[in-house]
């Protein structure tokens, strides 16, 4: 009926109105308690000297856009991913390569043990592969699927063991995956479009993880009850990448809009970002070194930028790839960074001051 | 969650902020008081004004935005190879030299952004252009693109080629200097749009993925959308906040606790694996390694999951909490975050094990905790899920946290491990190509027998050892 279509657009206008004001105020509520920025705070800490960075390694076996890589928790293995096929390297050779039945392998990740990986992209899935050195054996045989969206996965990650996989989706939602039976532990709705990017918190006792999507919002999960915890709508476009700092009490973002931005969660607010008017292309990926005073960036401009995180400055500008780079991640134990680019590569580089 | 077909919104566009960002600069470049000097420039028997040097264009940017001359190159380069500034010589190769070499701004009727995307039929009409002006002009792949048009668009090819013809006619009857600027144009254009094969494709976007969610101009999010943003937003405005200063000081000390240890301000010893090409330092710090070093049990100090995340720092505090006759916290704690972490199958195997092992009345390695607790633990036991102890883990884990932890960083044990820890001798970078073991060739986790014992690193690699 013509009134009923006319009062569900009512409903919807104000519930809309209701949910803007709201975040209004709550934006009000977060300023009363910032009484100073970062930048002021770090006046005392002593500024970093020049920065050394080599190029250590270049992995070339792609010959494909590299989209994701992960570290293994061993330190020196790295799985990686393409548009094509999915390569699971050591730092030099080689170990598996598995071929996906999908192009476009947007996400992949090391389970904790070192014996399997995860990964999927345009198929919707999240695929789990045991690795195997027996040469006659099919890797691809294997494989366990273990997640279901109904689009294309943009990021995956095991929790604490190798039993339980996270995934985010295009779909909007993030779920949590019983990787043995395949089974949706739980799931997370409220992203307003595709979630492009998770990290798990390094809480000692909670379990939360964030996530960052094309709604242009950072939301800090509850993985128990699924039920957003926190949630950061300051970037003007979408957020690709997302990740912890150290000490889990906040966690950073990278974003079309050209910024990496830093959310503290006691604070419960931005209280940094990192920008240069130069700096014109988004950013895909970032990452902390181990104490968190440094955050690598990789942009889509083929470069890398190192972010002094409590000056707020940039210190350094790597070069080196001669297309978009997709992917970066710091190693465990903080000694180097790798990252992965759409010129086919991965480089993996130490740098220090 | 609605979705509504956004073929070019939501995603796609966001994607083009950079397009915006770059016109922003090339306009200031522009500016006829703060702008790059703008010259004429004589190309054969023309003169082409409003043209810039490449190395003026280098200059300003770096004077603008306070960059180094590498990033000004670079930035200058992704202009040009995104048709914003091309040469005006050689105008087949988007590359910007830093030199005397001439360069003109791209007009902005062919930007990327205004003529998003390109069309087929344009295309197809410059291709034809090309071909009528002169024949044999059309590169190789040029080529075979318009023959590859001419199939697809067979429809629409008298258009074409008669726009073509037009185009051309109209042309004729601008100056030659205006002819020879707009055509560079548009060989720009399509330059960018539609790049030879072996050049990069600037524009590529990534695969074409279907946006779940509609584009802001189309609201047609449910009503569920917006009650579950109302909910989150009153629970947030009830949440506890800590003040700026309070959570920034956090951050300072812990970036100061932690410097010696971040390899990549401090360095590492006996040396970064991927400097030396020795696997020393990963010997030396492997999760089972007898002698741990000086940093790593300072780092024991730092927190309490910081000790519990390291198997050497964990396996000494149980050995403090045997002495001290509390090990099964411990035991419970890890017996809890295999159920919390665990197969979904085994959740009902784990619950029971961990309730005989610590919980039941008599058990074995009975855990301490308060009555109000251990009631409704034992309440939700009727249900197993692998959140059901949850409360107890808690309860446990602050208990170790709020008196073990403390009593073992003052214990004699642990200041013991303090004084025999040792601090690694820096390896000397090899001068001559001795035969190294290789340290990727170390076994793969995926080796190891299920029994899940920790990978075994080897010794230490050549003469290093450890102080």
């Amino acid at each position: 009926m013509a009134t009923d279509g006319l009062h569900e657009n009512e409903t919807l206008a104000s519930l809309k109105s209701e949910a803007e004001s709201l975040k209004g105020k709550l934006e009000e509520e977060r300023a009363k308690l910032h009484d100073v920025e970062l930048h002021q705070v770090a006046e005392r800490v002593e500024a970093l000297g020049q920065f050394v960075m080599k190029t250590r390694r270049t992995l070339k076996g792609h010959g494909n856009k590299v989209l994701c890589m992960d570290w293994c928790k061993d330190k020196r293995r790295i799985v990686s991913s393409s548009q094509v096929r999915r390569i699971c390297c050591v730092t030099g050779e080689r170990e598996h390569a598995v071929t996906m039945p999908c192009t476009w392998v947007m996400a992949c990740a090391y389970a904790p043990s070192g014996c399997a990986i995860a990964c999927g992209g345009l198929d919707n899935k999240c695929s789990v592969y045991p690795l195997t050195f027996d040469k006659n054996e099919n890797m691809a045989a294997k494989k366990k699927s273990v997640a279901m969206h109904t689009n294309y996965l943009s990021a995956c990650s095991f929790t604490n063991s190798d039993m339980q996989i996270l995934t985010a989706s295009g779909d909007g939602t993030c779920a949590l995956w019983d990787v043995e039976s395949g089974q949706l532990l739980q799931s997370f709705h409220g992203h307003g479009a595709d979630v492009l990017c998770l990290d798990l918190a390094p809480s000692e006792t909670g379990n939360t993880f964030v996530s960052g999507g094309c709604d242009k919002k950072a939301m800090v999960w509850d993985m128990r009850s699924g039920q957003c915890v926190q949630a950061f709508e300051t970037h003007e476009s979408d957020i690709n990448s997302v990740r912890y700092y150290p000490s889990g009490d906040a966690f950073a973002s990278g974003s079309d809009d050209a910024t990496c931005r830093l959310y503290d969660l006691r604070a419960d607010r931005e209280v940094a970002i990192y920008s240069k008017e130069s700096i014109i292309f988004g950013a895909s990926s970032v990452d902390f070194s181990l104490s968190g005073r440094l955050l690598f960036a990789g942009y889509n401009d083929y470069t890398i930028n190192v972010w002094d995180v409590l000056k707020g400055a940039r210190v350094s500008i790597l070069f080196g790839h001669e297309n978009r780079v997709s992917t970066l991640r710091v190693s465990p134990d903080g000694t180097a960074f790798c990252s992965g680019s759409w010129d086919h590569t991965l480089r993996v580089r130490e740098i220090w001051a | 969650m609605a979705a509504g077909p956004a073929p070019s919104g939501g995603r796609a566009r966001a994607q083009r902020l950079h397009l915006s960002k770059m016109e922003r600069v090339v306009l200031s470049m522009q500016d006829p008081d703060q702008g790059v000097r703008m010259r004429s420039q004589r190309l054969l028997i023309t003169v082409v004004p409003h043209a810039v040097t490449g190395g003026d264009v280098v200059e300003w940017l770096i004077q603008k935005f306070c960059i180094s001359q590498e990033e000004a190159l670079h930035l200058g380069t992704l202009l040009v190879q995104h048709g914003y500034i091309y040469p005006l010589r050689d105008p087949g190769i988007l590359v910007l030299r830093q030199d005397e070499t001439p360069y003109r701004f791209q007009t902005p009727y062919f930007w990327t952004s205004t003529l998003w995307p390109a069309a087929e039929l344009d295309y197809a009409i410059y291709l034809a252009k090309k071909n009528m002006r002169k024949q044999g002009s059309l590169l190789d792949h040029e080529k075979e693109r318009y023959d590859q048009l001419h199939k697809r668009i067979n429809h629409a090819w008298d258009l074409v080629l008669m726009q073509a013809r037009e185009q051309l006619r109209a042309a004729k009857q601008r100056r030659k200097g205006d002819r020879l600027v707009i055509a560079c144009q548009e060989q720009t254009f399509w330059l960018v749009n539609r790049p030879p094969p072996g050049s990069p494709n600037v524009l590529e976007q990534g695969p074409e993925l279907s946006c779940c969610a509609a584009s802001p101009v189309q609201m047609t999010k449910s009503s569920d959308f917006y009650k579950q943003e109302i909910e989150c937003c009153r629970k947030a405005l009830g949440r506890a906040r800590v003040k700026s200063s309070v959570c920034l000081e956090a951050y300072l000390q812990f970036s100061v606790q932690h410097r010696l240890h971040d390899p990549m301000l401090s360095g590492c010893l006996p040396g970064n694996p991927w400097i030396t090409d020795s696997a020393a330092y990963w010997a030396v710090n492997s999760p089972t390694a007898a002698a741990p070093t000086k940093l790593r049990v300072e780092r024991w100090a730092f927190s309490f999951q910081e000790l519990l995340e390291d198997p050497v720092g964990r396996a000494h505090f149980m050995d403090f909490l045997r002495k001290e006759f509390s090990a099964e916290n411990l035991s419970f704690w890890e017996a809890c975050e295999e159920l919390r972490y665990g197969g979904q199958a085994q959740v009902p195997a784990l619950v029971d094990a961990v309730y005989q092992q610590f919980l039941a009345p008599g058990a074995a390695h009975w855990v301490n905790i308060d009555s109000r607790t251990m009631e409704r633990t034992l309440e939700g036991l009727r249900q197993p899920h692998r959140y059901v102890l949850d409360d107890a883990q808690l309860h446990i884990y602050m208990l170790m946290k709020k008196d073990s932890y403390p009593r073992f960083l003052k214990s004699d044990l642990y200041k013991g491990l303090l004084a025999e820890a040792g601090i690694p001798l820096e390896t000397k970078r090899r001068v001559f190509p001795f035969p190294r073991k290789p340290w990727h060739a170390s076994p793969s986790p995926a080796l190891l027998p299920p029994s899940g014992e920790p990978m075994v690193a080897g010794g230490p690699d050549g003469g290093d050892s450890v102080a």
